[in-house]
């Protein structure tokens, strides 16, 4: 939980989010180790790096993020490097590097969307789940409400631009989405916890 | 044989639809099981192409004239032949559901509600080209679309239609799902190869890395888009000559469009190619522009496609080659005519602005998303862009000087042409004809330099050099 | 066309497997399959480049080496090319530059790096690199070779337009113990990672992040500390990359560049030796492709240090009287007092112990003093390493092949000569640029106090020269001229960086002058005057360098004896060819 002293030691250096409570911590059970090569196997022999985005996704689905102490283990499974992972990891936006909330709200902000007023769908959600907008950044795109529930993350085009704004929480879409909207859903997931 | 088909309430085709691709989406009592897709005819293309040589059906897609909906607009049937001949490597079939182009949406409705349609066409693409492994990449903002083709997948296999000797043709082949994690580059094909192998979805560089020669695992790799390979299934449906007889001559075939923005009823619409103008899409099928408001600006081929003026007088030659004077309204919804007047057609995704919208604001927004989406292989782009939507925050903000804006045109001239992969013309392209058509909108932001207080230090610091004369 | 000539220079081309291309203007002929940039720079067009490397995969991505590029018109079917009256087609350009790293030369392909295309390109790319780069060349260790700021200077435009705030990176992160990193200055050319991936084959070094964001990392606690990590200080192209022993040590303008030989390896690794007045401040290795490519470990790289160092000699030492201490004489007076002392040695009591570490030329000289003494107990000390199956090969002697062949010698007889002072039948020892108490020598310092006679001559003070009557100041071979035959049977050239220290002399004169003193008459001992005399002397007697010279052997030197000996890294270099 040290501040890193320097950008290497940053690549593994945790950063601390309220959702981790609602996820299983990171450990490497047989049961994930099988699956994992399941993933491996689907590809052509000697080719297990191929596998690589897979594995992180299974880690991501299961843990919420890819912690620092999975990067090894993933590298280990498909005959790949530390670092290698490490440069996948931080390359793709769709990998969280700190665990998201509970319920991901994923919140379109392409051309198609913005011109339907999706740019103040961010700031509203952030409001509502307590997260300070400004501290949303480049680096550091995502924001998790103190409880952990919920966390909320600008992202580019959703490919459903003729309804905007849209919105992914988790697995599911929401079109056309409105203050009314956010507001509902949230209450609804609050009730399901 | 449409007649009896229903389509859910808000969701029926409009008169000047032709849906072929779209038939079963939103369509009453359809889902995604192989059942339905059965009943519907389904995988009986697959058997007939079955009985074809690989040869032939290559030919029928040449003679089909099919060319890819992924944006390039390249001949589908060309781009098989290009497996260097008496290659041994085994073949890659790669489908590129990566769909991630602003304004882009249409692939999303296939794998969404009918995924066995574009497995069918994988299939017949795989036989003809003989690939025995292919990989649909799929981006990861469709966690349900994935879930949706594991199980079709799963589905066809059981009922033998994928894995070994399908059909009993003796032909084998596995197809497996690779789901991409929010990266625009991986729609480049050989981004989305590097991203299949598990490298950095650099895009690699062209020669000698051409797909069709040296593509995933150093393999000959065909990468087309989802509608192409869906398309291919249709030529083999109805013939490639019945095919080819259809719609613009240079790109026949159905076209799906994607409008979005500021028209009454958004949305996406397959017709003919060509049949419609982008004025009887707009006004006629899309509503026209909402209440009070006009048309101003189109962006006629997803975000990095060039922006055209409503009021923009553009050149059009009459049949006996005279030249009569035409608006975008006028021009044909195929693949070329809109490449006429200097912008492209690319993947259908039509994204339209009414005289409400700052295009200095939509351009920043385009800028933040090239920005954010380059993979920062090569200089020009990495650092171009980020320059870019400095330079255009600033303007937006008010803190830009009418040479800002020239210096923006100036370093998507940099970029553009220099860069590994397409994304360099891709990203400056917006700037350019966003700077160059509306260059009044974007003066209209800016102050003197003299009236600017310097953004930064280094500003400051060339400020010392702007304003000695006036201290003196 | 009836002007165009008999033979088209295509047909003459292709007879010899080449291709003509026109570069700005100037019709030139290279191999089939040459890269653009390999070709334009041979003909001393400069295209520049910040990813390509010659010894790596083609990255392609810095777009620095963008040319203007042209092949003939396609032709029409059915329509035959035309030629003009040289005989070539005429070029259609294309609008779109090409990167000259990753394409290849063609037939009647032309190329132009003169024009507005070339020049724009290379401006418009340099601006971009230099857009978040720090611009701290003034604290920089690159500054002066720094390929980012001799283009800047080339081909930029001399003003900025940048004026927002640059990306922030880590700076001076130490990512192994020998080379330290700043993100900020880096161009992302992704050389150092490539090498490592293709040439040393650990995977430490990779790029995380992306976009504006990327830079060069290694995982924490897997650091870059293989033996071949400072080669990544060579290869960056700019300050990113920097060695922590030469950090803010000398600006690079000040040091002079010796071509000279790697002595602490069988290898021979060729190097350059950078100077300046009489201090050594860095080695960098000096491309050869039979020898050692663009490479070098790091530990020959630091074996510099020892040339510097306080312990070296700077005046010869006599002792005297037995049990009081050495203390410095003249030359003169330390040659007399030898002479006069080993003509008290029984030749039967004395034996001489020499070194692979000599040039030939110091053995030869070494050989006629043993001549001259009547000496039959002379041996050389052996040394070896653990390989690495890259550049070190199990000889840890830079010229164990030179010994064998001048002496006869490689290091069976040293056990004899030890077991003869321990039994006290050898009395009198002449140790020649050995430090008798290292292991692979294996005396004890007993040993020495227990001889009667102990001559030295060495550069450095140790064990032995402590224990010496006499002691005379040789030279490291950053002082000499030479020439040692490597594992491979490569004879190579050592050149002279820096005078000799103090009043240390070079090892064969000093040979040379105890010879002549002790009644030494063969002339073409004692009447030569230099190493390159001492080598033809050589060439005329020994088979193998028969007809050599000082110039025949040339910076890279002369396979001249076939000892199957091969060295691995090479070895894969050319087979990927």
């Amino acid at each position: 939980m040290s501040e890193p002293t320097n950008a290497i030691d940053a690549i593994t250096t945790p950063i601390p989010s309220p959702g981790e409570q609602h996820f299983p911590k990171f450990e490497v059970t047989p049961k994930l180790v099988k699956e994992a090569q399941e993933l491996v196997d689907q590809y052509p022999e000697g080719k297990e790096q191929s596998a690589v985005l897979p594995i992180i996704h299974l880690v991501q689905e299961r843990f919420g993020y890819v912690c620092p102490e999975a990067m090894p283990w993933i590298a280990e499974m498909c005959k790949s490097t530390p670092i290698h992972v490490a440069g996948i990891v931080t390359f793709y936006p769709g990998i969280h590097r700190s665990c998201p909330g509970k319920y991901h709200f994923r919140v379109c902000r392409g051309i198609a969307c913005a011109l339907s007023d999706g740019e103040a769908l961010v700031p509203y959600i952030c409001e509502k789940i307590g997260v300070d907008p400004a501290a949303l950044t480049d680096e550091e795109p995502m924001g998790v409400s103190p409880d952990g529930l919920f966390s909320v993350e600008a992202v580019e085009c959703l490919a459903n631009c003729g309804f905007g704004p849209n919105m992914l929480v988790n697995d599911t879409l929401y079109s056309q989405v409105t203050p009314k909207i956010v507001d509902k859903v949230i209450a609804d997931l609050k009730k399901q916890k | 044989m449409s007649d009896d088909i229903k389509y859910l309430p808000g969701h029926e085709p409009h008169p000047r639809e032709t849906r072929r691709i779209f038939r079963n989406i939103y369509r009453v009592g359809y889902d995604t099981s192989i059942k339905c897709f059965i009943k519907d005819g389904g995988y009986e293309t697959l058997k007939k192409a079955l009985t074809m040589e690989p040869a032939e059906v290559i030919a029928e897609v040449k003679k089909s004239g099919l060319r890819g909906r992924g944006g390039a607009g390249f001949p589908t049937g060309v781009k098989w032949t290009f497996i260097p001949r008496g290659n041994t490597k085994p073949v890659y079939l790669v489908c590129n559901c990566d769909e991630s182009e602003p304004g882009t949406f249409k692939d999303r409705y296939i794998v969404h509600q009918d995924p066995h349609q574009l497995i069918e066409g994988m299939i017949i693409a795989c036989y003809a080209v003989q690939a025995h492994f292919a990989v649909i990449y799929m981006r990861e903002e469709f966690p349900e679309a994935a879930n949706i083709m594991k199980k079709a997948l799963a589905e066809a296999e059981k009922k033998g239609f994928l894995g070994k000797d399908i059909l009993g043709s003796g032909f084998d082949l596995k197809i497996i799902l690779h789901r991409g994690a929010g990266a625009y580059i991986c729609g480049e094909e050989t981004g989305l190869i590097n991203s299949i192998e598990g490298l950095r979805p650099y895009p690699r560089i062209k020669p000698p890395f051409f797909p069709a020669a040296i593509g995933l695992y150093g393999c000959p790799t065909i990468v087309n888009n989802v509608e192409s390979l869906c398309q291919v299934r249709q030529v083999l449906m109805r013939g490639g000559e019945a095919y080819a007889a259809e719609g613009a001559q240079r790109s026949p075939g159905t076209r799906i469009i994607g409008v979005s923005g500021d028209v009454k009823r958004p949305g996406v619409y397959e017709i003919i190619s060509g049949s419609l103008t982008y004025g009887e899409m707009l006004n006629e099928v899309c509503g026209g522009p909402r209440r009070g408001r006009t048309f101003k600006a189109i962006i006629p081929g997803g975000a990095s496609a060039k922006v055209m003026r409503c009021d923009e007088v553009l050149k059009g030659r009459n049949p006996d080659g005279s030249v009569r004077k035409m608006s975008i309204f006028d021009v044909p919804m195929d693949l070329d005519s809109i490449a006429q007047h200097g912008s492209m057609s690319g993947s259908g995704g039509v994204i339209v602005m009414d005289d409400s919208r700052s295009m200095p604001k939509v351009l920043n927004n385009l800028n933040r998303f090239f920005a954010w989406e380059s993979c920062g292989q090569c200089s020009p782009c990495r650092e171009g862009n980020p320059w870019m939507l400095k330079l255009s925050t600033r303007i937006c903000e008010g803190k830009g000087s009418p040479e800002d804006v020239d210096l923006l045109k100036s370093v998507a001239d940099n970029i553009c042409g220099r860069t590994v992969c397409a994304f360099g013309e891709a990203c400056s392209w917006p700037t350019q004809a966003f700077t160059t058509k509306f260059r009044e909108e974007f003066l209209a932001l800016t102050k003197p330099i003299n009236a600017l207080k310097p953004h930064s230090a280094e500003a400051a610091e060339a400020r010392k050099f702007l304003t000695r004369d006036d201290e003196a | 066309m009836s002007t165009q000539p008999a033979i088209l220079p295509k047909d003459a081309a292709a007879a010899e497997g080449k291709v003509n291309v026109q570069i700005n203007g100037k019709w030139y002929r290279f191999p089939k399959g040459m890269r653009i940039a390999d070709a334009c720079n041979s003909v001393g067009v400069h295209v520049p480049c910040f990813c390509y490397h010659p010894k790596l995969s083609v990255a392609g991505s810095c777009r620095m080496c963008l040319v203007e590029q042209g092949m003939p018109p396609r032709l029409a079917p059915g329509a035959t090319p035309t030629y003009n009256e040289d005989g070539y087609q005429s070029i259609s350009w294309m609008p779109r530059a090409v990167i000259a790293c990753a394409n290849t030369v063609a037939e009647n392909m032309g190329i132009r790096t003169d024009g507005k295309l070339c020049a724009e390109a290379r401006r418009g790319v340099l601006e971009f690199l230099l857009s978040n780069h720090p611009l701290d060349c003034p604290i920089c260790d690159q500054a002066g070779e720094c390929k980012l700021q001799e283009y800047t200077a080339d081909y930029g435009s001399g003003t900025h337009r940048f004026t927002e705030a640059k990306t922030k990176k880590g700076k001076n992160i130490s990512i192994g113990p020998r080379v330290n990193l700043d993100q900020e200055r880096c161009v992302l050319c992704r050389r150092c990672v490539r090498f490592m991936k293709e040439i040393v084959g650990e995977e430490v070094l990779g790029v995380v992040g992306r976009g504006t964001h990327n830079a060069i990392a290694c995982y924490p606690g897997k650091a870059l500390d293989s033996n071949y990590s400072m080669n990544v200080v060579d290869i960056c192209p700019v300050g990113a990359m920097t060695s922590k022993d030469f950090r803010f040590k000398m600006r690079v303008w000040f040091l002079k560049s010796t071509p000279t030989i790697d002595v602490t390896n069988g290898t021979g690794t060729n190097i350059n030796l950078w100077t300046r007045e009489q201090q050594v401040y860095r080695i960098t290795p000096r491309q050869n492709d039979e020898v050692n490519s663009c490479w070098m470990p790091d530990d020959a790289r630091l074996a510099y240090k020892y040339i510097n160092a306080p312990e070296r000699l700077l005046t010869p030492l006599v002792r005297t009287d037995a049990g009081a201490p050495q203390r410095p004489s003249t030359w003169d007076a330390a040659i007399g007092l030898v002479v006069e002392q080993l003509h008290k040695c029984a030749p039967s009591e004395l034996a001489m112990i020499a070194s692979a570490r000599m040039t030939n030329e110091e053995l030869y000289m070494v050989r006629a003093l043993a001549k001259q003494l009547g000496i039959t107990k002379l041996d050389i000390v052996p040394r070896s390493c653990e390989p690495d199956n890259m550049l070190k090969s199990a000889d840890a002697n830079p010229n164990s092949v030179g010994a064998k062949l001048v002496l006869g010698k490689s290091g069976s007889g040293l056990a004899t000569i030890r077991r003869g002072v321990r039994n006290g039948s050898i009395r009198f020892l002449i140790a020649l640029g050995e430090d008798l108490t290292a292991p692979e020598a294996g005396f004890t310092k007993d040993d020495l106090a227990g001889l009667d006679y102990l001559l030295c001559v060495s550069h450095s003070a140790n064990d032995t020269t402590r224990a010496a009557d006499v002691v005379l100041p040789g030279v490291t071979f950053a002082e000499k001229y030479g020439t040692m035959i490597n594992v491979t049977g490569r004879i190579q050239r050592l050149n002279k960086a820096i005078e000799p220290l103090g009043e240390a002399r070079a090892d064969w004169g000093i040979y040379r002058s105890i010879s002549e003193a002790l009644g030494c008459d063969c002339v073409t001992v004692i009447a030569c005057p230099s190493p390159m005399m001492v080598l033809e002397q050589m060439a005329e007697e020994f088979e193998p360098m028969k007809g050599l010279s000082w110039g025949s052997i040339g910076n890279e030197g002369k396979a001249i004896i076939d000892t199957g000996v091969s060295i691995p890294l090479i070895e894969r270099e050319q087979a990927k060819k």
